[in-house]
């Protein structure tokens, strides 16, 4: 069921107004019922990868906090008998368990991942490697289906495990609660990756009837559709002819594609964002911000503060600060220091645990070389960074620049070209293209194809460009306004004959320039797939 | 709290650490700098910082970060 399709809509039209008409008590099971027939829409078989993990989740939590409670009582009631080595000794004994219990758990919900979304990219590289050596010997492909938000599901409950075996958050006892906790629908789809510390605040909290909070849920929702179906799906053909033929679109067309890709995943990922927020305000449940105005980031590493902010902040703390406080970690920074001096011994535990984070992030993107390629280029580009701060400090102490506004405008635009360079890996199936189809930007000179009418043939028409050259400024003007305080406050505050213009006349738009119709298939969003 | 004020000016040499009480909130230290951080103050004081001690609120000043190496050392 895409958020874009007349089902949708139906199901929302149904679900909102009979989760305020029932009684309070019976909104979170009526929550947990429609997103468990959202998610088997998608594909009935699809639950029971959805109920393992939500049930072995479950299991590995209580009994890891039971284990802690149990360890905790016995401490106590000896606490006279046990010296500080024995409680030290049992308390150690005790966390081997818990961790057993982590690591069983997490050992399987990975590799239910792994298994459905690698296991065939993992035979066609050994494949690869046999018909090399041998010519021989070929693995067949599973057939195995990607189950919808597999990688956003899986990773929200690891996060919630991990955060139980830390003690950080108390396990959720209620079975049916921690499937509403995993499965909630509006953000199955393409997340954001919610902490249980965080939703679960309001997920099952009875709530009341609020014409202001489902207004504006509504009208984030209508945002999110305009975003999507205006300008994500319209670009969409202009991108799909330029990337379908590498070869035939080279040069000027490639970099025009860049740019279109740019803006299309940014209107799609925002908008499917947009809608998951919106719905979820107007049933009273918080779900935190994903994006945070990511185009207007100075550098690349204020970026990835700010684009898909729930994923960036999960490898952080859940892959990051791990493998840089790990103890082997902590040997080989000693090691580094004594061999090779100070600095090095600084930079080494940085410098591996975002190789570690970027590559996961590539493979967390999605089964291909090219996503590896795409992490590591931005670990790359990072590091690089990092080692050029000084230079950049003496640059900007010599002339005096930071802080002025053309030079703010310069970084911004360095950045947003840097980004879109590094999504051209997004785009193109292998990383030959991906390179060839980069160089031929530089060495091509079909400079012409700009302003020859070449790019009316791609599948978007003069009031398609018209079209999103208009929505491309609305949201850069929203973007703009946002900076100093939300926008909906704002039109709230106007009379009821503007908002009555700004809201229908968005809903308007939507239904005159939205890309859909008769014989018009919605295209999935794009994040869905990962 | 001298040591710490030590590493923690060479880290950010322009920021007053005495009054500074929002250092991860307002994003004066970032993952980067939290985990050198964590090297240099593992190699002077001998403690072990892991993940799960990494949450703004030992983070946000150096009086947070200092009363966390405190606990550690207690621990230890």
């Amino acid at each position: 069921m895409l958020f874009t399709s007349y089902a949708f809509l139906g199901f929302l039209l149904v679900l909102i107004p009979a989760y305020y008409l029932i009684p309070k008590r019976w909104q979170w099971p009526l929550l947990l019922a429609a997103s468990y027939l959202f998610y088997a829409a998608a594909g009935i078989k699809f639950l029971a990868y959805i109920l393992v993990t939500t049930v072995t989740v479950y299991a590995a939590a209580c009994l890891m906090e039971d284990n802690l409670l149990r360890q905790k009582a016995y401490v106590k009631a000896r606490k006279e008998e046990l010296s500080r080595e024995e409680k030290k000794a049992y308390q150690d004994s005790q966390k081997r368990i818990r961790l057993r219990w982590l690591t069983a758990c997490l050992l399987l919900n990975l590799g239910i991942l792994a298994v459905v979304k690698y296991a065939n990219f993992v035979i066609s590289n050994i494949n690869g490697v046999l018909s090399a050596f041998s010519g021989a010997g070929r693995l067949s492909f599973m057939t195995l289906a990607l189950p919808m938000g597999i990688s956003f599901y899986t990773f929200q409950a690891i996060g919630y495990l991990v955060d139980v075996y830390r003690g950080t958050v108390p396990a959720e006892r209620n079975l049916l609660k921690f499937g509403l906790f995993i499965s909630f629908f509006p953000q199955l789809v393409q997340g954001p990756i919610s902490r249980f510390g965080d939703l679960s605040r309001t997920l099952c909290e009875p709530h009341t009837w609020d014409g202001r909070r489902v207004s504006f849920g509504l009208q984030r929702m209508l945002w999110g559709y305009f975003k999507k179906m205006v300008i994500a799906d319209r670009v969409l053909a202009g991108v799909s002819t330029i990337v379908g033929s590498p070869e035939t679109y080279g040069g000027a067309y490639a970099l025009v594609g860049m740019l279109l890709y740019t803006l299309e995943l940014y209107a799609d990922f925002t908008g499917g964002i947009d809608i998951t927020i919106g719905v979820s305000e107007a049933l009273g449940v918080v779900v935190q911000e994903n994006f945070h105005r990511p185009y207007f980031s100075k550098s690349l590493k204020e970026y990835w503060r700010r684009w898909h902010i729930s994923m960036c902040n999960w490898f952080r703390d859940y892959i990051f600060y791990p493998v840089s406080t790990s103890k082997p970690m902590q040997k080989l920074s000693k090691f580094t220091r004594r061999r090779f001096g100070e600095r090095a011994g600084k930079r080494v535990p940085v410098y591996l645990s975002t190789f570690t984070v970027w590559l996961a992030t590539g493979v967390w993107h999605g089964a291909s070389w090219n996503f590896i390629v795409w992490g590591l280029a931005n670990w790359v580009v990072l590091m690089a960074s990092e080692e050029l701060e000084p230079l950049y400090g003496k640059f900007h102490g010599r002339f005096r620049v930071e802080g002025k506004l053309w030079y703010k405008i310069f970084q911004v635009g360095r950045t947003f070209l840097l980004v879109c360079c590094l999504n051209l890996f997004d785009c193109y199936s292998s990383l030959a293209d991906t390179f060839s189809v980069f160089a031929s930007i530089f060495t091509t000179g079909n400079w012409y194809v700009l302003w020859d009418g070449s790019l009316l043939g791609l599948g978007l028409s003069m009031l398609d460009y018209g079209i999103l050259a208009v929505g491309t400024l609305a949201m850069l003007s929203v973007s703009l306004v946002q900076r100093s305080g939300g926008i909906r406050e704002r039109i709230a505050k106007r009379p009821y004959a503007v908002r009555f213009m700004v809201w229908y006349g968005l809903f308007l738009v939507i239904l005159l320039a939205g890309a859909y119709g008769v014989g018009y298939d919605a295209s999935q969003f794009i994040y869905n797939q990962f | 709290m001298k040591e710490l004020l030590e590493i923690l000016n060479d880290l950010h040499p322009d920021v007053d650490y005495e009054t500074e009480e929002h250092l991860v909130d307002n994003m004066i230290l970032d993952s980067m700098d939290i985990v050198s951080l964590i090297s240099e103050i593992s190699e002077t004081f001998d403690v072990t910082i892991t993940a799960k001690d990494i949450v703004p609120d030992n983070f946000n000043s150096a009086k947070a970060l200092f009363a966390l190496i405190q606990r550690l050392e207690d621990e230890d």
